[in-house]
């Protein structure tokens, strides 16, 4: 039995512990949101947050996770009023929306960690995330206008 | 969660597609209303208002639009309702959207079947979505009116709710729905005067964009089905390649794996979940017989494309005597360019989730070919058409990928389906994908050109060599005089009034598997086309946007593009030292496009594009918005191409499996980029597609404007560009 929280939830996992956490979200939580595309690290589809970091759940054992605090896109607000979903919908960021999970989990720990991000850094942090659709202008505009939002207290 | 998203009454009895499904006849339209009712056995519960097959109208108010197209980010979820509910002046807050069953009903207006592809689902379905939201508008009104004992024709309607002005009286379309089902259908309705529109034209909000956001939306690979197994295939690792024998001990010793069973497509392991039969594919050991093409090699192939281009080809373009004219010509160039297979590389790979019973098959999947998929799927299970049903989910990416017309990730699930006695969904790995085949396929350009005494292209003589994407599929029909049409298209329409012109196809058979890819031959021939017209720009030497002005005068929309990106992009304008700029115009899929590259080479060859000004055409149009995205995410699909992906073949092998052998355009890759949309009344053409074929010649373009090389072939190597060692084509 493996334990950690996820969404703030405490769950109790029975499954090889070598299972990446990835598999474990979707299939033995349910948490769909979080999407597979490579398994191996290449295109952050799969990116959640384990304390506050973000991690590539589809190379990550789920023994990683083992007493620590999982987030995944479900858990990143209950209503859409985290600023980046705000502007996501604001920018109509998604199109086919497969990796759109990904970026935006991305983008919460670089706004957590630097609120007022330049283009370089969102670079830096967004790299790791692939959209084959090519949202990358239309990410860049609401990552700036999450900033914005958060700057003058729209963050929940 | 699936369960509650299809909860609707799907049961659909559709009829047998005909054998000449794919006339690819134009449909009637004006006005007339054949075509759009379901069956009245499938009319909807009392309480809800369902005139037709595309709509719906709760008491709730709720407007329910039914569409007929895959949503694979090209935003029919959105459009397709902005043209409905036009016309059905509904409350735009009130608007949404369902995915269609497979139905005939539901068939693409021109290709008479179902599915989602070549740029067609906006324009192809404007008239029929019009006519849908108008004939519903019409029963409401009338139902309204004969509640209210007055003529039809002196109510209005507006943001759902019919109103007669004169005694300021008011129904909502809810109130009114349960009158206007005892109303008969409407032959014939009136749609609006165009200037009258106020949904369409206008830059609405995506619908799906919340449940793409919060995490809720749900693609093929997130169904969850009571009593799911999840199986993983091992396919042979060479095209043609069969099974021989395999040793499934292992795997089927590990806790978790169900069953180990031989399908025609290789072995599958059904398991609890994904990690355990990818594990246990991992424990098999398969003996493959590789087959014909166990040596397969892509310098071999190469080779015998060129062999074959300088063989007289079949002649899908004659103008003038382009043989005639090289022993006149003042100057003349040759060229040979050249393209690799490519991955459609969607970010989900493909995945399918079958529920077999003894009388009746569910299916849940993103395809972008629901008819021919439910046959081959009802072929396999030993089921009639109509007891498969295909519910169709988000696609995470399609780019012609899900629309295979031998359906082989549906017909794989189903017979995976038969062994394993359970509902199951077979996931494909990120390798399994890239190694699947359907490729765009490899073509090989050999070109010969010349310009007179003044620098004025005299002739233009192209051979091109590769793969037919139809041959052998239901679609070969289109194949004319042993032409394919989609290998040719944007090679055999050189829009450049040329006095001479020959354009000659090579057909290959190989036995890689085809199929379309983003814009299809376009994404090729517009490389080949567009920096070749550069070539003999720079041997007249004339200014390669001034030669392309010169010679469009009669294309006025290539031209209006072509005018329309210069301009904004500040053609001839001075730039910072080691910076140039790359122009290419091109007509695909009934619109036109223009871009401007702005890139910068580096000492070492490093190339950057920064920015890209694309102009488009597409005549009449539905949501800017959706057309800016399409654009941006064409050129970046473009660009991936251009600079990262190729797939090779060593005995017979794949080179590449995954996104480190295969990259795509990053965040920190991307160029600023503009879209410039032209406003007119031109009838409509596509925008899913468009975006790709200019993006690479406008970079190539471009480099060679900053460095004097040309780049004659994709994906583009840095050492070409700074005159590097340059692999021979020839
Ligand atoms: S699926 Fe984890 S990075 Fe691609
Ligand atoms: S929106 Fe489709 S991959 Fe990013």
């Amino acid at each position: 039995m493996i334990s950690f929280s996820v969404n703030k939830r405490p769950v109790k996992v029975d499954v090889d512990p070598s299972t990446p956490l990835l598999w474990v979200l979707r299939e033995n939580l349910e948490l769909t949101g979080t999407k597979y595309g490579c398994g191996m690290a290449q295109c952050g589809a799969c990116t959640v947050h384990i304390n506050g970091q973000a991690v590539r759940s589809c190379v990550a054992p789920v023994s990683r996770a083992a007493g620590k605090e999982i987030t995944t896109i479900e858990g990143l607000s209950p209503d859409l009023s985290h600023p980046l979903q705000r502007a996501w919908l604001e920018i109509d960021v998604p199109q086919c929306g497969y990796c759109q999970s990904g970026q935006i989990m991305s983008a919460a720990v670089l706004l957590n960690e630097i609120p007022n991000p330049t283009d370089d850094d969102i670079d830096q942090a967004l790299t790791g995330n692939i959209c084959r659709c090519g949202t990358y202008p239309r990410i860049r505009r609401a990552v700036h206008r999450a900033a914005e939002m958060m700057a003058k207290g729209g963050a929940r | 969660m699936i369960a509650e998203r299809q909860a609707h009454d799907r049961s659909v009895v559709g009829a047998l597609p005909r054998r000449d499904f794919l006339k690819l006849s134009v449909a009637a339209s004006g006005g007339l209303l054949i075509g759009l009712y379901l069956p009245a056995s499938k009319a909807a519960a009392a309480a809800t208002f369902a005139p037709n097959a595309f709509v719906r109208i709760g008491t709730d108010d709720s407007v329910t639009v039914i569409v007929n197209h895959s949503e694979m980010g090209q935003g029919v979820f959105t459009a397709l309702l902005m043209i409905l509910a036009e016309e059905l002046d509904a409350d735009w807050t009130k608007v949404r959207f369902e995915p269609a069953p497979v139905d005939p009903v539901y068939n693409h207006p021109v290709f008479h079947m179902q599915i989602t592809g070549g740029s067609t689902s906006t324009w192809s379905s404007f008239d029929q979505f019009r006519n849908a939201g108008a004939a519903a508008r019409a029963m409401l009104v009338t139902a309204a009116a004969q509640r209210w004992n007055v003529d039809a024709a002196s109510c209005r309607t507006e943001k759902s709710i019919v109103i007669h002005s004169a005694s300021n009286r008011r129904l909502s379309y809810g109130q009114l729905a349960e009158s206007a089902t005892k109303i008969t259908p409407p032959q014939q309705v009136a749609l609006k005067d165009p200037k009258d529109f106020k949904l369409i034209g206008t830059p609405l909000k995506r619908l799906d964009t919340p449940e793409k956001t919060n995490g809720k939306g749900i693609f093929g690979i997130d169904v969850k089905l009571p009593g799911m197994l999840t199986a993983v295939v091992a396919r042979p690792p060479v095209f043609g390649g069969k099974l021989k024998s395999f040793n499934a001990d292992k795997t089927k010793a590990m806790p978790g794996v169900r069953k180990v069973v031989e399908v025609p497509s290789g072995v599958a392991v059904i398991a609890d979940g994904f990690w355990t039969a990818k594990r246990g594919r991992d424990a098999l050991q398969i003996e493959w017989d590789e087959g014909p093409m166990a040596d397969f090699d892509s310098k071999a192939q190469r080779e015998q494309y060129a062999a074959m281009a300088k063989q007289p080809g079949l002649v899908a373009r004659k103008e003038g005597d382009a043989g005639s004219a090289i022993s006149s010509a003042a100057k003349k160039i040759e060229a040979v360019y050249a393209v690799p297979y490519l991955s459609h590389a969607m970010m989900e790979p493909l995945n399918c989730a079958v529920d077999l019973r003894a009388d009746h098959c569910e299916i849940w999947t993103g395809t972008q070919l629901q008819t021919i998929d439910r046959m081959n799927a009802a072929a396999i299970a030993g089921l009639k058409p109509e007891q498969v049903q295909i519910h169709t989910t988000l696609l995470g990416g399609g780019f012609g990928r899900r629309a295979n017309p031998v359906s082989d990730f549906v017909s794989e699930a189903v017979h995976v389906a038969k062994a394993a006695g359970a509902p199951v969904r077979v996931i494909w790995t990120r390798e399994d994908d890239m190694h699947g085949g359907y490729y765009r396929p490899m073509f090989y350009h050999s070109l010969v050109g010349g310009v007179d005494a003044d620098g004025n292209p005299l002739f233009w003589s192209h051979h091109l060599v590769g793969q037919s994407i139809v041959a052998g599929t239901p679609f070969e029909m289109i194949i004319k005089d042993g032409i394919d049409p989609t290998s040719v298209e944007g090679a055999d329409d050189v829009p450049y009034a040329i006095p001479n012109l020959s354009v000659e196809y090579h057909p290959a058979k190989i036995g890689v598997p085809v199929l379309w890819w983003r814009s299809v031959g376009h994404s090729h021939n517009a490389f080949v086309k567009e920096s070749f017209i550069d070539e003999l720009a720079a041997l007249g030497g004339k200014d390669p946007f001034e030669l392309r002005r010169k010679l469009l005068t009669k294309s006025p929309r290539n031209l209006g593009v072509l005018e329309l990106a210069a301009e904004k992009a500040g053609w001839g304008k001075p730039l910072p030292a080691r910076r140039a700029r790359g122009i290419a115009v091109h007509a695909s899929f009934e619109s036109y496009t223009a871009q401007v590259a702005e890139v910068s080479v580096d000492s070492d060859g490093k190339v950057r594009v920064h920015r890209v000004v694309c102009a488009v055409d597409c005549g009449r149009y539905v949501n800017p918005g959706i057309i800016e995205a399409q654009m941006q995410g064409g050129v970046i699909f473009g660009l991936t191409a251009a600079f990262y992906n190729e797939l090779t073949f060593e005995k017979g092998r794949i080179q590449q499996s995954n996104f480190h052998d295969y990259p795509m355009l990053r965040i920190n890759e991307t160029p600023e980029i503009e879209v410039h949309i032209v406003k007119n009344n031109e009838k409509s053409g596509g925008i899913g597609e468009p975006g790709v074929p200019c993006a690479a010649p406008a970079v190539t373009n471009a480099i060679f404007a900053a460095t004097g090389k040309r780049i004659h072939r994709l994906p583009i190597r840095m050492n070409e560009a700074v005159g590097g060692s340059k692999e021979d084509l020839k």
